[in-house]
């Protein structure tokens, strides 16, 4: 039995390239409008709830402001990212990679236990009791949240801000609150992740970096 | 921690982190720009370009409508951008007169060529949509549009077999460029393809491309071309300025399908 299945080291590169073009790209995007907005329409800066910064050349894919490139970079990996999730997700619910490692306990959710985790977290300690299975639950907590929440959304906050595919499923662009609430929504949830992906380099960084990689690469052993 | 490395006397340490940072920065997006720039890059980008017009195409019907909203709705104001004023002296003089001399020609790969005044546009069948307005750069507005279906009057010109594209022309010039658009077939006949010369019940104004421009509802703002003068049908674009179909997409390499 391996530690991770082959279907998950799969997915974890094909999305791990596949995010980092599509936020770098998105940064190089974002800056040819820095100005957030919610609701269906938005295109005064008065109107805004955020001002973004300009993001510098070098965080942004191409290496200097050209939105042309820059959107054919973003809509060709929304590609690999998307089919790459729908695999994950029907490979983690057929072989229970989803049932067994990553669903709660009510009793993991009491407070209690939940503020046991973070303590043990922050003194970096990250052993756990088994019989709550191979993650705790800040763990499945998260991943559960990046899977199921953030990395859906980022799809369905970025079909609802194409005008092409807006007569498809004018719901989705409704069930989001508007065009420019999706794309507020759009950008939140990019920097969410961006968010996991620092903690998540971090945590591996703390835990064996080496080891970590060769499990993703190799599956490792259970 | 090990302990800090003692640069060289004389020496001055080539790198911090924030340097070395950069510097891989831009190694990774220095190739992703020379990816992008070969010829398999840009055969990519086309094809997704085309794999994305099909989709949307096959997703909701070739007719689908984009949503259409209430006055309520519309935003209190709507925004100018690209070209907001033309210096020229002779279309300062056209708007001075309310466009009475503005001729809208339909030519090109048709068996009976038209030239349109304002009148006779007004006095088609009109259209009137509230509809979002959504610009390449990431801002939308909401207006309401009236005028003429382009279907009508491509019927009234007698478009033949051959065209397969329709390409708009315009007064402004960006940067030296004249400005210019185009469509296929499908989004030419599409019910809320209107040649609008009113916004909001006004007539058209200046900065939104006065006194007339296209929509082309489910594409992104620079495929509706302001301050038209002529429609052209053609069969290829080959022989259209830069060759690509329109302004940005000669000048920018922006996609001709914007439907995204």
């Amino acid at each position: 039995m391996k530690k991770h299945a082959f279907s998950t080291r799969i997915w974890h590169w094909i999305n791990a390239i596949s995010l980092i073009i599509l936020f770098m790209s998105g940064l190089n995007i974002s800056n040819a409008h820095r100005y957030l907005y919610w609701g269906d329409y938005g295109f005064d800066k008065a109107d805004a709830w955020l001002s973004v910064i300009r993001f510098p050349d070098w965080a942004t894919i191409p290496g200097s402001y050209n939105l042309a490139e820059a959107r054919d970079w973003h809509t060709i990996f929304a590609w690999p990212f998307a089919i790459a999730l729908l695999f994950m997700w029907v490979a983690m619910l057929v072989n229970r990679h989803f049932k067994n490692d990553l669903t709660t306990t009510r009793a993991e959710w009491k407070p209690s236990a939940v503020w046991k985790d973070i303590v043990s977290h922050a003194k970096l300690n990250f052993d756990h009791d088994p019989a709550h299975g191979k993650y705790n639950f800040l763990q499945k907590f998260s991943y559960g949240f990046v899977l199921g929440v953030m990395l859906p959304l980022m799809i369905f906050t970025g079909l609802a801000i194409s005008p092409g595919f807006e007569p498809a499923a004018p719901w989705m662009v409704d069930i989001l609150g508007g065009r420019q609430s999706a794309r507020s929504i759009h950008f939140i949830m990019a920097f969410g992740l961006f968010a996991f992906f620092v903690v998540h380099i971090a945590l591996v960084l703390v835990t064996g970096p080496i080891k970590q990689l060769k499990d993703m690469i190799t599956g490792g052993k259970a | 921690m090990s302990a800090p490395i003692k640069p060289k006397t004389g020496i001055k340490p080539a790198l911090n982190r924030r340097t070395a940072l950069a510097g891989l920065a831009a190694l990774a997006t220095g190739a992703c720009s020379k990816i992008a720039e070969s010829d398999t890059g840009r055969a990519v980008a086309k094809a997704a370009e085309n794999w994305h017009r099909v989709a949307h195409r096959s997703l909701a019907s070739r007719q689908a409508l984009a949503r259409e909203y209430t006055r309520a709705e519309r935003s209190p104001t709507f925004k100018g951008n690209g070209t907001v004023r033309i210096a020229d002296e002779a279309y300062q003089a056209s708007l001075e007169s309310g466009f009475t001399d503005w001729k809208l020609e339909v030519h090109g790969l048709v068996d009976a060529p038209l030239s349109l005044s304002m009148d006779d546009l007004r006095g088609m069948k009109q259209r009137t949509q509230i509809t979002r307005h959504d610009c390449v750069e990431g801002w939308s507005a909401i207006g309401e549009w009236t005028g003429p279906q382009l279907s009508d009057v491509l019927d009234m010109a007698l478009v033949q077999d051959g065209a397969n594209f329709i390409v708009f022309r315009c007064a402004d010039s960006l940067a030296g460029g004249e400005y210019y658009e185009s469509v296929d077939m499908i989004d030419a006949y599409h019910p809320q393809t209107i040649i609008a010369h009113m916004l909001n019940g006004e007539p058209l104004p200046q900065k939104n491309g006065a006194p007339l421009r296209m929509r082309i509802e489910r594409q992104l703002g620079y495929k509706h071309p302001k301050y038209l003068t002529a429609i052209e049908a053609v069969a290829s674009f080959d022989d259209v300025l830069g060759g690509k179909g329109g302004y940005w997409e000669d000048r920018a390499g922006y996609q001709w399908y914007a439907g995204i």
